[in-house]
């Protein structure tokens, strides 16, 4: 069971957490075009890493709070958690 | 028998409390202290079972977790256990075990037939036959194989015992209570660190309380029990015996299983069984030991063979004798302290050691007690069949290739020690990649992959005094780092006899003419020739001759086989250890009951169960409950002899021509709060909200980013900058967390705040032609009329002193509303509802009536919103705005989404008005068209129509939209059932939605 620094609580144990996916993603702007290709990237289409990736989890036992986390998915090592507002560096 | 191998002074056991015990129905007695295996050797008894394979003989091999052979079923307190070791089982009075994998008994098991037709299955014996015909399998391989597999019989009773689960945290845990448990922990504790420390077995000390030597001036047992009593008494020390460090996760979390109560006849009132622990460390120092090794020779198998180690616990520990006549077969020194103990307890033991002139304290000592040693001799073969009778033994080359003459000598056992391998497994598991170690001829921890470090002789040191000062100095470190404080502890004086180094031998080559079976795995009979035939087939990879063979893949996990087996398949090979690899070490270290993982979330405790607050009045009034989700909800109320399906007709008639209640608590719903709230539910539902008024209502649904239908339910605006948003039982934590994702990472800008409040309001939705003539009745004070509040609006009302919120909202197509109180008030408004509502012939009804309300009047719910359908399939394309975007728009341009022939909701009546469709069941156009009949569509919901008493249910089919009319054929191969049907419109009843508006 990995251990997740919350940036708001703390550590905890991952089973307060649940995963949401790459945290690099962004969605397009609401109103704008967007190609079929570009539409599909966003909604489908992920890389799938062994290292070093950033990723979202909402600690949903907790606070609540959707963070970034960086996760070496081959090591499960976690380098560094991010608050929801917090750009990836 | 008297248990006739007890020895008179020596051992750890209670002489004064005498245990009576059964094994496979006959009656012995032991001490409190001894194993059930130490006691059975007390008596004697070395035949356990049978093999796995061959269902050869099985006696002891060793004292502890290693043991491949004595597995037992264990009959504790009206229940049994399958997979006891007897090794590790505490004996206690009335304990009852028998032998498994043998028919009809352990004595004449019919099995054995196997053992001569070993030659007929060998390695992969399985792989080859058992493939054809392909038929056979099921019928006749199958079975057999079950028949003749298994270590035991698994109890289908209800577990009645009780198993918990504890989550710790610490700084230190120490796995392992040997001399380097004890000392990095006892000076981790002096430097204030909070430490666990984890003993397998009942008693603390591991090898100190069998080997001769001193600490300071005591010896080394005093000293373990010395330090064991002092960490105990210190606060920021769990001292916790019989619990096994079995599997190290990742970020530094290990589980242990602690046998709480296995030692005991019974569970004592309010203990668990067994405490399975999860323990988050900080550090973790690995402290598990080694195993002795044997050394691979014929018939090694045989009872009354065993590790040298163990024959030396038997005695020291458990003052049993495990032969009166044995004979030590030794590649190290080892094997000459089990001899001396031997000696010292009035028995004279022959040592073969197979190197030619070793030198040691040790060996002085043994043959200053004029214990007889030959030198560069081996066992070749040993005979007897249920027991040692003697062994056949040779003299062999300096190159270890020729055997000299056989000769036969008398002996009852045989004690093997062929050096020792350290306990690797936990470090292994976390992740550190091992390295071979030369001197030892074993594998050793590399380098620290999480926070973990191995000491003493899990790590391959192999002498006393080296591992203390090794333990107490990483104890001292690692703790002053998490502590940042210092207690120096002096370091003790250690005596201990020099050993001299070992012979890398494994392994005796058969003689000419013999063909003894050398058995490598003993818990899966594989044997050197099977590894042979395995490589020979072309098995190349450790790993798949592992699985091939079988080698390592028994319960023991090889704990014994596995170097061995190495040495096999490099010697062949031709390659060092090291090239070849080992298998990857899994958890768990040792089996760990399914109970202990389960803990208490057994059954209804496997989630919590949520109840509305008039759960209780449902009760008393003959509620039938079905699970929704984790939620219970009323499925109908029984009046006398009714079923299911009488009861709900009967409910929701009602609805129809008086008035009925449902509780309608577990809705979710979300409170929405601040200025941007309007343009949240603008962005995330498909339908307008910027103008929505306040004291108003509206129908929503959410759409995916793919475009996929999320939830639907209504939202009102309560006040200016406050909304009441409800969604689907199910569905309630996803919206929330979608909610919560695209305002706190998506659109931080917007100002508003979302919470559930799903528990904070009881809902109870009144439906029916008499609503309204109720809803009068219960709010005297308010205008509820059509004009006062028309269809989704919304008012405060004072419901006989008690605030209550009303929407007119209607799920059933009648005139309806919805009232919410406080939780606290729940059953109050409900229980008011019922008494005013009686004049109205009111009917409380259940989640059966409400669904055949809904699906009649062809709303769409779960069954329809089922994660693959669009707003489209579901008749809800009139509520995608075109004036703005919202989450999943942009998908809904997708080609199949907008294909013409696009699958859609449609009502389906059987043809002759009477058959039941069964929901699930296919769509096709003919029903005796060859497999596989091309699909239609699918029946997602039916019910009974109370407005046409007749059967009645929607599909999702394709090219709905032009099929109303046609007709097509319902199949249903699970029921076996062909019904003709007609497609007819999805709003069955009421079509236009007048009723609601009424």
């Amino acid at each position: 069971m990995l251990h997740i620094k919350c940036p708001h609580c703390g550590m905890r144990s991952q089973n307060e957490f649940s995963y949401g996916g790459d945290a690099s993603v962004k969605r397009p702007e609401l109103g704008k075009d967007i190609s079929d290709q570009d539409w599909n990237n966003f909604v489908y289409n992920r890389k799938s890493l062994r290292g070093k990736h950033w990723e979202l989890w909402q600690h949903l036992a907790g606070c609540r709070q959707w963070i970034k986390v960086e996760r070496d998915t081959g090591s499960h090592e976690i380098f560094k958690t991010l608050k929801a507002e917090e750009e990836i560096s | 028998m008297t248990q006739s191998f007890r020895l008179k002074d020596i051992g750890l056991i209670n002489r004064n409390k005498k245990l009576s015990f059964k094994f496979n129905g006959k009656k012995y007695y032991g001490y409190e202290g001894d194993s059930l295996a130490s006691a059975l050797i007390a008596n004697g008894v070395h035949l356990i079972g049978r093999s796995f394979k061959y269902h050869r003989p099985r006696g002891f091999f060793g004292a502890g977790v290693d043991e491949p052979y004595a597995i037992v079923q264990l009959y504790r307190n009206g229940e049994t256990e399958p997979n006891i070791k007897a090794t590790e089982q505490e004996l206690f009075d009335g304990l009852e075990a028998t032998s498994v994998n043998c028919w009809p008994s352990v004595n004449f098991d019919i099995g054995a037939i196997n053992n001569f037709l070993r030659i007929f299955l060998p390695a992969g014996f399985y792989y080859k036959t058992f493939m054809w015909p392909k038929s056979f399998w099921f019928k006749i391989y199958e079975p057999f194989i079950r028949k003749a597999a298994g270590l035991g019989t698994v109890s289908i009773k209800h577990d009645k015992e009780r198993y918990e689960h504890k989550y710790e945290y610490c700084d230190l845990l120490i796995a392992g209570s040997g001399p380097s448990g004890l000392a990095s922990a006892y000076a981790a504790a002096k430097n204030g660190a909070r430490v666990i420390l984890a003993e397998d077995k009942s008693r603390f000390g591991g090898t100190l309380l069998t080997s001769e030597v001193n600490i300071g001036n005591k010896s080394g047992k005093e000293w373990a029990d010395g330090i064991i009593s002092e960490l105990k008494e210190m606060p920021n020390v769990t001292v916790k015996n019989r619990s096994q460090v079995f599997g190290y996760y990742d970020h530094n979390m290990l589980v242990m299983s602690e046998r709480v109560s296995d030692h005991l006849p019974k569970t004592k009132d309010f203990h668990p069984k067994q405490r399975l622990w999860y323990i988050r460390a900080k550090e973790v120092l690995i402290s598990s030991g080694s195993i002795e090794r044997p050394i691979v020779f014929g018939n090694n198998d045989t009872p009354g063979v065993m590790l040298s180690s163990a024959a030396k616990e038997y005695m020291k520990v458990y003052g049993v004798l495990v032969g009166k006549n044995p004979l030590i077969f030794t590649n190290n020194d080892s094997g000459y302290e089990t001899a001396i103990e031997f000696k010292k307890n009035g028995i004279d033991p022959l040592i073969l050691d197979t190197r030619s002139n070793p030198k040691s304290e040790i060996i002085n000592e043994a043959q200053d007690l004029d214990i007889k040693i030959k030198y560069s001799y081996v066992v070749v073969a040993a005979q007897g069949y249920k027991k040692v009778k003697s062994a056949d033994i040779a003299k062999i080359s300096d190159d270890k290739e020729q055997l000299g003459n056989i000769e036969n000598v008398k002996c009852d056992c045989i004690c093997v020690s062929g050096y020792w391998t350290p306990t690797i497994h936990l470090a292994s598991q976390s992740g550190n990649k091992t390295k071979f170690n030369e001197e030892i001829d074993a594998f050793v921890p590399g380098k620290s992959k999480q926070n973990e470090k191995t000491l003493g002789a899990a790590n391959g040191i192999y002498t006393l005094e080296e591992t203390l000062k090794d333990s107490f100095k990483i104890g001292s470190e690692v703790s002053k780092k998490i502590t940042n404080n210092e207690n120096k502890v002096s370091f003790p004086n250690v005596v201990e006899k020099k050993s001299s180094i070992h012979d890398k031998f494994w392994c005796v080559p058969l003689p000419k003419g013999k063909n003894y079976k050398r058995f490598l795995d003993f818990q899966n009979d594989v044997a050197v020739s099977d590894i042979e035939i395995a490589l020979r087939e072309g098995y190349r990879s450790i790993e798949h001759v592992k699985r091939y063979t079988t080698l390592g893949m028994a319960t023991d996990q090889g704990k014994t086989s596995n170097l061995n087996g190495l040495q096999l398949v490099s010697k062949i090979e031709n390659k060092v250890v090291p090239a070849v690899g080992h298998t990857t070490f899994r958890p768990p270290y040792t089996p760990v009951s399914i109970g202990a993982i389960v803990g208490r979330e057994v059954g209804k405790h496997s989630k919590p169960t949520r109840k509305s607050p008039m759960h209780s009045w449902h009760e008393k009034n003959n509620a039938v409950f079905v699970d929704a989700g984790v939620w219970l909800r009323p499925r109908y109320y029984k009046r006398g002899n009714e079923d299911l399906f009488e009861a709900s007709k009967r409910e929701a008639k009602n609805v129809r021509t008086n008035v009925g209640v449902c509780d309608v608590t577990t809705l979710g719903k979300i409170d929405i709060k601040g200025p941007d709230a309007a343009e949240l539910l603008n962005r995330v539902y498909t339908n307008a909200w910027l103008k929505l008024p306040v004291g108003k209502a509206r129908y929503g649904v959410m759409l995916r980013e793919d475009g996929i239908v999320m939830d639907d339910g209504t939202t009102t605006r309560i006040s200016e900058n406050h909304y009441h948003m409800t969604t689907t039982t199910a569905q309630a934590a996803n919206v929330l967390s979608h909610l919560e994702y695209y305002l706190q990472l998506v659109w931080p800008e917007l100002n508003v705040n979302v919470v559930s409040s799903t528990e904070q309001w009881a809902g109870a939705a009144i439906a029916g032609p008499k609503s309204r003539n109720l809803l009068q009745k219960l709010f005297p004070n308010s205008d509820v009329s059509n004009e006062g509040l028309p269809f989704m609006g919304y008012m405060e009302g004072d419901l006989f002193g008690v605030k209550a919120r009303i929407f007119r909202i209607s799920f059933s197509g009648e005139l309806a509303y919805e009232v919410n109180v406080e939780s606290n008030n729940g059953n109050f408004m409900w229980e008011k509802i019922i008494e005013v509502g009686e004049q109205f012939e009111i009917q409380p009804y259940g989640t059966e009536a409400l669904s055949t309300l809904r699906i009649e009047m062809g709303h769409v719910a779960g069954s329809e919103l089922d994660g693959r359908t669009i707003p489209y399939d579901n008749s809800l394309e009139g509520l995608l705005s075109k004036k703005k975007d919202f989450i999943g728009k942009r998908s809904l341009i997708r080609e199949a989404f907008t294909a013409e022939d696009r699958q859609k909701v449609v009502g389906v009546v059987p043809l002759d008005k009477k058959t039941s469709i069964p929901e699930g069941s296919h769509l096709v156009k003919d029903s005796k068209a060859p497999s596989p009949n091309p699909k239609l569509g699918y029946i997602s919901a039916s019910c009974w129509s109370v407005e046409y008493d007749n059967p009645f249910s929607l599909a999702i089919l394709k090219d709905g939209k032009n099929m109303i009319g046609e007709k097509l054929f319902v199949m249903s191969p699970l029921k076996n059932k062909i019904i003709p049907v007609e497609i007819v419109s999805s709003h069955y009843v009421d079509p236009k939605g007048e009723r609601v508006r009424s």
